[in-house]
């Protein structure tokens, strides 16, 4: 039973705020919880708090706040999951979720709010079942996009990325049917993988974790029935041997429940009638050895000259993805020891960047363009489309401090976004949905996020 | 919250609303009426055009109805009067032929909230109830919890009961689920809606129907029906096996609190629920949503304390990545001290040592206390890592390794050798006063194994004055004090400086009134200050108490599921406090699970309880058995010997107090019911001198106090004091441990 829920911006700013039923007590509680949220001491988890004899109960999504209140001991599993689920349906309707597609679209998410829930208990959830209520048709501005320009080749060649949708093409509404008579029946189906490498400092992977999972967002009619095949070889588990090669291998796999699993077991398709809008199909983990390199490699070098003081970390960045793949929005953390007084990057960025330590002790670098025209590429670019290599802050720890700062020097990290190619597939919109749409897809090595120990000294 | 411009922004958009032309055009009308809504969401005060938007209301675009009867909900308390106005739309809109348009209408009309609305609500309510769509019978059922709701008294309309009562058989999945949510809120005060047989095997059967939320909540509502024979018990189980497998957690968490709760005479059957449910309870804590992770992990955490061994196998899923948000990695790092065992131990602490240099101070000194928690159990590796850790020497470092040596020294006196090494110099990088503390206690009780134990004091003699902590200063009296007794001859000079600036020129009083106490005591001769200062020095029994004993899983299960073990139970007792009676009934911790007494100790802790001689002339003797009525016979005949109050905040838990007084040989006749007002416990214990100790224990919760009244079968003062100290100690390391 939910009291009132709104969404906040990231500022804390009510851009929707619903009283469902009306025991707020004149009290503005959407600042209540950001104040309450942004005093909160180090320890306290600010998932579920209570205040004024109200929980507040809230999720952060695409950098809003989606809060809940109850005055009810109610299950918190069951909540967070309605917050998440109400997160999905207002992307689904809105096109995306942001504070700008929520601002536009005020009465379109007041009109699913009032049908989701009434009296703080929710009714449905199923877009199928909502979208005979819902009347509002979501506002959707096409906002300049680099990636539409990038598929623009040079002196109009035909390049890599205009052969895939633009990444924002699967971010509009399910519901703009009505409009848009030219609507597409598309299916956009997502890899996205998490990865997490401890790197020792001889640059061999201590630890690796891939978290990924596929994602499916469906503008086919619903219940047009779906194949979505896997690579044969395609192994659960440590012990299974399927297909000749190396394969593609997983730990644990788990599938959303309308997945039909018949004929897994045989030929590894799943079969399912999605509806409309966005969807997880498959989870899978994969901890330890990895069938496949890292797409990325990191070679540091760290020399401490005692006399001077100075600390020289050289770092090289290796990207080993395929030339077809890119990574975008690459961005690399270093925290510096304790005790630093000044450091220089003298690589590669003119004027040479110099400065006292930052604040939190981290120093951190945001590689802009895509590998090929990087200016941190050293190299012409490689078949490996190399980062090229990057040298690190020169940190000078002072000198009474001594030997032990460094020690304390806490791991690096670096991480990166996923190359946005997305498999899509086009069909003229049939009567009947006759062939069979099957996907043949290798699990992609996607988003990646690594860290790195500097060396004990 | 208003702001300036507020009223020009209000004004221009009265006069859109008036204007006939906007009036004409769909579009733009709408417009002017989306934006009043987003000027309403931002907390402006728009109730000057409520006139205005009630005209609005008047239109067939159901779009701006809806936005109209949002605003006219919002507002409809703040301008009754003409909200009125508004009813005669909606009652036509009740009878309109598109459903949605019925539904609509009747969920804003009863949405209202203003007095005097439900002599208008109640007709279309009925007719609603016997609507052929199902849109607007789900409605109208809510629409009769709100009604009731505005009533705000608790008289209930008995046709209105019945007929809800009816409405559950109903085709619609969503009707059933609200009427069991409408009746809940009508019957409050009756205790909510009754689940017979009828209903519950209806319930049931129509599970695999819903969606879901349904499941969910239905699950919920299943808790208060009691099976009648094992029989039916174990097939609802069998019925409801299915759901343990469902892929929303929220339905997974409802069939195992159900499971657990049904089950709770069958202790298998719960713990193989309990490895049912930990594939999923690891997805969620893997799972994309932090918020979802953190619930999860507070749950793991709440079965660890039942079943230790259970995540054991997994405790990698508990490592933490560096994108975590800081509140999972606390709870991953308090999982992990949790499953620790003989086969992962020495990988947890290999991680565990990685978060210690951890950017986040918060973090790095919560692994650090992590690995203190550890080596109760795995001592020496603990304690060599700690003492790695000593050579970084970083401050906040140092400062928490030291504590935690302070609190291991005092549990395992066998690593005492091991810290005392350590402990050579790394007095230079402590700043704060709980570091400091425990240094100087640490050379204190343990100087005469560490050899410049005295020059370490030395500086803190010398650097008294601009020392800004009082307790620093007390706490460096009683260990210079203590080392003068094993090296007088390195510590005489510095005691004599140290008493006499405590004395002259300190201007705190308690530490100069220690000063003088112990300047006095000196003045009574050394044997006299050896018998008060030399305490033991070690206590391992202590260890016993801080850890929680293996809880029931019958002791929490009612918890299961809900926001008790997201807020720990210790915060949950302050809000449920301060809520006060507005959550009696389920709420209440329904748990009364006695252990019987004995085997809760093992025979070689026992004995070394009586090597600790805890005062030289009191000598308990373990195993005295006094019959209930013995007792009471001898507890009417004697008089009160000793009365006394001690502090005490919140329940008691009967198990760990039961258990720390068998620890040093009392032991409980009776004892009430948790949560019983007031509260009483009835306790024996015998000396080896044949002397009887009669006590009550009375807790009366709203002076947040324990009274305390002893008979003695003797009249021994001596013993009688020692005896009373004992039992205080108990009490109020038990009290401590809970706040």
């Amino acid at each position: 039973m939910i009291s009132q829920f709104f969404i906040l911006s990231s500022k804390g700013d009510p851009l929707i705020y619903k009283d469902f039923r009306g025991d707020s007590g004149g009290l503005d509680v959407a600042e209540l919880f950001y104040r309450k949220l942004t005093g909160l001491s180090g320890d306290e988890s600010p998932v579920v708090m209570f205040q004024d004899d109200r929980h507040f109960i809230h999720i952060r999504h695409s950098g809003l706040y989606l809060v809940a209140t109850t005055s009810e001991n109610v299950s918190p599993f069951s909540l967070l999951e309605l917050l998440s689920r109400l997160a999905t349906l207002l992307g689904d309707y809105c096109g995306s979720l942001s504070e700008g597609t929520i601002s536009r679209n005020v009465a379109l998410v007041y009109e699913l709010l009032d049908e989701v829930l009434d009296y703080g208990y929710v009714q449905t959830t199923s877009t199928e079942m909502l979208r005979n209520f819902i009347q509002t048709e979501a506002v959707v501005s096409k906002p300049f996009s680099l990636f539409d320009l990038s598929s623009v080749g040079l002196f109009g060649a035909e390049t890599q990325q205009s052969k895939v949708a633009p990444s924002s093409a699967a971010s509009r509404p399910v519901l703009s049917s009505r409009s848009d008579q030219s609507q597409k029946n598309e299916v956009f189906l997502d890899v996205v993988e998490r990865l997490s490498v401890l790197i020792a400092s001889d640059g061999s992977p201590l630890k690796v974790d891939v978290q990924g999972e596929l994602r499916l967002k469906s503008f086919l009619p619903s219940g047009s029935e779906m194949r979505i095949g896997l690579t044969e070889e395609f192994c659960v588990g440590k012990s299974e041997l399927r297909g000749y090669g190396p394969g593609i291998r997983v730990d644990e796999v788990s599938f959303h429940s309308s997945v039909n699993l018949d004929e897994f077991e045989s030929h590894r398709i799943l079969r399912l009638q999605p509806h409309q809008g966005e969807l997880t199909v498959m989870r899978y983990q994969l901890s330890d050895d990895l069938p496949s390199p890292l797409p990325f490699r990191l070679f540091p070098s760290v020399q401490w000259d005692r006399g001077s003081g100075r600390l020289q970390v050289y770092l090289k960045l290796r990207c080993d993805l395929p030339p077809k793949s890119q990574a975008v929005n690459i961005r690399l953390h270093l925290p510096l020891p304790r005790g630093v007084v000044r450091w220089t990057f003298p690589a590669y960025q003119d004027p040479p960047a110099t400065g006292l330590p930052p604040q939190p002790l981290c120093w951190g670098w945001a590689l802009q363009a895509s590998p090929l025209n990087s200016p941190g590429t050293h190299a012409p670019a490689s078949r490996f489309a190399s980062l090229g290599w990057l040298s690190g802050p020169v940190a000078t720890p002072t000198p009474t401090s001594g030997y032990a700062t460094l020690a304390t020097a806490r791991p690096m990290s670096f991480g990166s976004e996923a190359p946005q190619t997305r498999t899509w597939q086009q069909r003229k919109k049939a009567s009947k949905w006759e062939e069979d749409n099957i996907f043949f897809l290798g699990v992609l090595a996607y988003g990646s996020g690594c860290r790195q120990r500097t060396p004990e000294s | 919250m208003p702001y300036l411009g507020s009223e020009d922004v209000v004004k221009e958009l009265k006069k859109a609303l008036c204007n006939p032309h906007i009036q004409a055009d769909r579009l733009r009308y709408r417009n002017v009426i989306q934006r009043v809504i987003r000027h309403m969401t931002q907390g402006l005060d728009m109730s000057c055009v409520f006139m205005e938007m009630v005209k609005a209301s008047a239109t067939v675009d159901i779009v701006q109805k809806k936005l109209v009867y949002l605003y006219m909900c919002t507002y409809a308390p703040l301008k009754p009067d003409l909200a009125l106005l508004a009813i005669n739309t909606l009652c036509k809109d009740c009878s309109d032929p598109n459903p949605m348009v019925r539904g609509l209408a009747l969920r804003s009309m009863c949405s209202l909230r203003m007095p005097g609305v439900q002599e208008y609500i109640q007709q279309p309510i009925l007719n609603g109830l016997r609507d052929k769509a199902s849109y607007v019978r789900r409605v109208a059922v809510l629409g009769c919890a709100k009604m009731h709701n505005l009533h705000g008294d608790s008289e209930v309309d008995g046709a209105l009961v019945n007929e809800l009562y009816s409405l559950l058989r109903d085709q619609d999945p969503i009707v059933v689920v609200n009427c069991l949510r409408s009746l809940e809120e009508i019957l409050k005060y009756e205790g909510g809606v009754v689940i017979n047989k009828p209903i519950a095997h209806h319930l049931l059967n129509r599970m695999s129907k819903l969606d879901q939320w349904g499941q969910a909540e239905v699950l919920n509502y299943l808790l208060r029906y009691q099976p009648h024979s094992e029989e039916e018990l174990f097939d609802i189980l069998n019925l409801l096996d299915s759901f343990l497998k469902s892929s929303s957690p929220g339905v997974v968490t409802g069939a195992t609190k159900l499971f657990l709760i049904l089950a709770k005479k069958f202790p298998h059957v719960q713990t193989d629920v309990l490895v049912r449910v930990k594939g999923p309870l690891l997805a969620a804590c893997s799972s994309e949503s932090r918020e979802l992770c953190f619930v999860a992990l507070c749950h793991v955490r709440q079965i660890l304390h039942s079943l230790p061994g259970h995540f054991s196998s997994h405790y990698k899923k508990f490592f933490c990545s560096y994108w975590e948000p800081h509140y999972i990695k606390l709870q991953k790092v308090e999982v992990l001290c949790e499953l620790v065992n003989d086969e992962n131990v020495q990988q947890v602490l290999e991680e565990l040592q990685g978060y210690c240099t951890d950017v986040s101070i918060d973090f790095a000194q919560a692994a650090i206390f992590a690995i203190g928690g550890i080596a109760r159990t795995y001592t020496d590796q603990c304690v060599q890592i700690l003492t790695e850790l000593l050579g970084l020497r970083q401050e906040h470092i140092t400062t928490v390794v030291l504590q935690t040596f302070r609190d291991l020294v005092w549990l395992c006196p066998q690593c005492t050798e091991a810290v005392c090494q350590a402990l050579l110099s790394c007095e230079e990088n402590i700043q704060d006063s709980e570091g400091k503390q425990a240094l100087i206690w640490l050379l204190g009780v343990h100087g005469e194994r560490i050899p410049n134990a005295p020059y370490v004091l030395e500086d803190f003699v010398e650097s008294v004055k601009s020392e800004t902590f009082p307790a620093v200063k007390m706490e460096l009296l009683t260990a210079l004090l203590r080392l003068f007794l094993s090296r007088p001859a390195e510590c005489q000079d510095m005691l004599g400086r140290l008493l006499y600036y405590c004395i002259e020129e300190e201007k705190d009083m308690a530490v100069r009134d220690r000063g003088l106490f112990y300047y006095r005591l000196l003045l009574l001769g050394i044997d006299e200050v050896k018998q008060i200062l030399c305490s033991p020095k070690s206590d391992p029994s202590l260890g016993l108490l801080e850890d929680q004993p293996e809880r029931p899983v019958n002791s929490w299960a009612s918890d299961f599921n809900t926001l008790v073990p997201v807020y720990g139970k210790a915060h949950w007792a302050t809000i449920f406090k301060r809520q006060g009676t507005e959550q009696c009934g389920p709420e209440l911790p329904r748990t009364a699970s006695f252990a019987p007494s004995g085997h809760l100790i093992s025979e070689e802790n026992k004995e070394r309880v009586q090597e600790l001689p805890d005062t030289e002339a009191l000598m308990l003797i373990p195993n005295c058995q006094l019959t209930a009525e013995y007792f009471e016979k001898t507890w009417l005949s004697l008089k009160v010997a000793h009365q006394q109050v001690l502090p005490w905040q919140g329940e008691v838990h009967p198990d760990t107090l039961q258990m720390a007084l068998q620890v040093v040989n009392i032991q409980t006749i009776a004892m009430s019911r948790v949560g019983a007002r007031p509260w009483k416990a009835y306790l024996s214990a015998q000396d080896a001198t044949g002397c009887l100790f009669l006590t009550e224990l009375l807790l009366e919760p709203k002076n947040s106090e324990m009274q305390i009244s002893v008979k003695q079968s003797e009249t021994r003062t001596e013993i009688l004091s020692s005896f009373v100290s004992v039992l205080e100690t108990v009490i109020g390391t038990i009290g401590n441990m809970k706040s």
